[in-house]
């Protein structure tokens, strides 16, 4: 998001890393906030309508002032980072952004050496080489993934925090053009025997990642993608092959994908049991809930940003559901004691990312904005509130409540859930 | 222009509805039309070769929870102490509670321990313990413990949470068997859209 030209950064461009070193008076020191450190954009020595430009070069590069990262915490071999949701536009995220959820590293592939089996309940188990799956008919698809752990930082209660970054909190969400072939013409292909129920999708890194599916998903829409925002995908996102299954939680899209059995029953893999499971109220914990409810978050105003004056101010931010198509979302700027239907940037895809937009004008005091997305299911993003009634306020995963905002009068946002609560 | 841009998205993604179903005999059908094949499709391409039994069977390691596909070989709860101490009590702690990674042992009331999910209040099946350990465990030398080993870890770190006796040997006929007290904690994904909050 570009910042106000009152700010430092009209003469002194800073430019994302990890170092933290920050540009004073712009932006709080915030361990959640945006990293900048200083590496200075050189000013224009003369009027660029008066001296040649670059030549053209093989690989673009970004503007030296527009350097995007994601959120890295705490690198290990079972870590994350995370999509700077409030640096981008539109839905798609530029694939060296997607953020990246592994279990044990990111394994070095080769792709001429991979390979996919499909075996178990198939009349014909095969093997393909990448080849051999390049070769099936292709298609592309614009959808989101999103980890099912994404937002549980704004769940807890007595953990609500205030500054935290649309990335920081949600960044595990984006959103990309895939391609590759439809997971059901390879079914066809092996044939699936009588009484199969599930697939066990299985990756090639050093966790062995596996998932069980339903074989209804499987045959729905779910795909094997090779390919990323128009290029091969990356090797975070699990080059060469990783399983897509839209709308469904991230962990179960299996990366680095080399194997895929037929079966009758759920594997039961430590990710299905111990991990992605959801507890409930009253000792149950919900099992295979795969689907990603529809959400909603604002990416601008957000933390930390600081409106500059008061007047008018478009809201922008991402709506999306596991369940198909976002049907309309409402943004409310008086702490959701009203709300307005915000304008939806289309084309409104299935279980993508969509833009919406609201013009405010803001009066300049105190306030909370907030959007809550519905989608063609009817179902409406709930509060906190709600999903604690219906899960307990020790649940985990799929958190997908009204994110809040607060604007102070200073201009000040900070996440805003915690004076509602 | 936006019938002309509604026109493209529909082709682009709802694709033709003369589908060639995949060939399936069981019950199950897709329920999306985008991208089926076209009639003209052969019913099999034949690109890939196929899987022979040697093939699968390198890759065909993982675990069910009635016990299909554990290997033979056992170990005892004192063998396991052995792998425990030499493999796992670096990221796991002495008795599986201390980490500094995931937390192994406990048999409170998993409510006490939300976020844990220790294997003695909250796996459901014993199995995936060597589904997961033989694929992903140590997470530095991952792949590496032999059968035995696995079995044998397996028998400590369940005698640890008091779901197996000090005597116990684990194999593939007994460890399906282990009672976990985690099993009746777990019911279907209820939620279904529509205007339900679940």
């Amino acid at each position: 998001m570009a910042k106000k030209s009152s700010s430092p950064l009209s003469r002194r461009a800073w430019i994302t890393t990890a170092s933290g070193v920050v540009a004073a008076g712009l932006i709080k020191t915030q361990a959640d906030a945006v990293k900048i450190v200083a590496q200075e954009v050189p000013t224009p020595a003369q009027d660029p309508t008066k001296v040649p430009g670059r030549l053209t070069s093989e690989l673009g590069q970004r503007a030296p002032a527009e350097q995007p990262r994601r959120l890295v915490r705490s690198p290990n071999l079972s870590s994350s980072s995370r999509t700077p949701l409030q640096d981008l536009y539109g839905v798609i995220t530029p694939a060296d952004l997607h953020f990246e959820r592994h279990h044990a590293g990111i394994p070095n592939i080769i792709q001429e050496e991979h390979e996919l089996l499909v075996h178990g309940m198939v009349e014909r188990p095969m093997v393909f080489s990448m080849a051999d799956l390049k070769r099936y008919p292709q298609t592309s698809r614009i959808r989101f993934v999103e980890c099912s752990g994404n937002g549980g930082g704004a769940y807890n209660r007595d953990r609500m925090p205030t500054e935290v970054t649309p990335q920081s909190l949600d960044g595990l969400l984006s959103t990309s053009e895939w391609t590759g072939v439809v997971l059901s013409t390879l079914l066809r292909e092996v044939g699936i025997r009588n009484g199969a129920s599930w697939i066990l999708a299985e990756g090639s890194d050093a966790a062995v990642m596996s998932r069980s599916v339903p074989l209804e998903k499987a045959m729905d829409d779910a795909m094997l993608a090779y390919g990323q925002n128009g290029e091969a995908i990356r090797p975070e996102q699990g080059y060469p092959l990783r399983l897509l299954l839209p709308g469904w939680e991230g962990n179960a899209q299996v990366k680095w994908l080399r194997r895929i059995e037929i079966t009758d029953r759920p594997t039961m893999t430590r990710d299905e049991t111990s991990k992605y499971t959801d507890p409930l109220k009253g000792g149950r914990a919900r099992q295979f809930s795969f689907v990603m409810d529809a959400k909603s978050i604002i990416t601008f105003p957000a933390f930390p940003y600081q409106l500059p004056d008061p007047g008018w101010w478009e809201i922008k931010g991402l709506a999306w559901s596991g369940r198909g198509k976002i049907t309309r979302v409402d943004v409310s700027t008086d702490g959701g004691s009203s709300w307005t239907p915000a304008e939806l940037q289309g084309p409104i895809l299935s279980k993508s990312t969509v833009r919406f937009r609201h013009l405010w004008d803001w009066d300049g005091r105190e306030t909370h904005i907030l959007s809550r997305a519905v989608d063609e299911t009817g179902y409406v993003q709930p509060t906190v509130q709600q999903l604690w009634e219906a899960r307990g306020e020790r649940t985990s995963y799929h958190h997908n409540h009204q994110r809040v905002w607060k604007v102070a009068s200073d201009g000040a946002v900070t996440f805003g859930l915690g004076d509602l609560v | 222009m936006k019938k002309l841009s509604v026109l493209v998205v529909s082709l682009l993604f709802s694709g033709c509805d003369q589908a060639d179903l995949p060939v399936t005999t069981s019950d199950v059908l897709p329920t999306e039309v985008a991208d089926r094949l076209p009639p003209s499709a052969p019913r099999t391409f034949g690109f890939g070769g196929e899987a022979t039994d040697e093939r699968i069977a390198l890759w065909d390691i993982d675990v069910k929870p009635d016990g299909e596909g554990l290997p033979s070989g056992s170990g005892t709860v004192a063998q396991g102490k052995l792998v425990y101490e030499t493999q796992c009590i670096a990221c796991h702690g002495a008795t599986g509670t201390e980490g500094p990674f995931d937390r192994l042992v406990g048999t409170e009331p998993w409510e006490e321990w939300p976020s844990a999910r220790v294997v003695g209040a909250y796996w459901p099946y014993a199995t995936t313990l060597f589904d997961y350990i033989v694929k992903a465990m140590p997470q530095l030398t991952p792949g590496t413990l032999t059968a035995d080993q696995t079995y044998a870890v397996i028998a400590y770190v369940l005698n640890m949470n008091g779901l197996v006796a000090d005597d116990a040997v684990m194999n593939a006929t007994t460890l399906p068997a282990v009672e976990m007290p985690g099993r009746d904690r777990f019911v279907a994904d209820d939620r279904r859209g529509g205007a339900e909050v679940r």
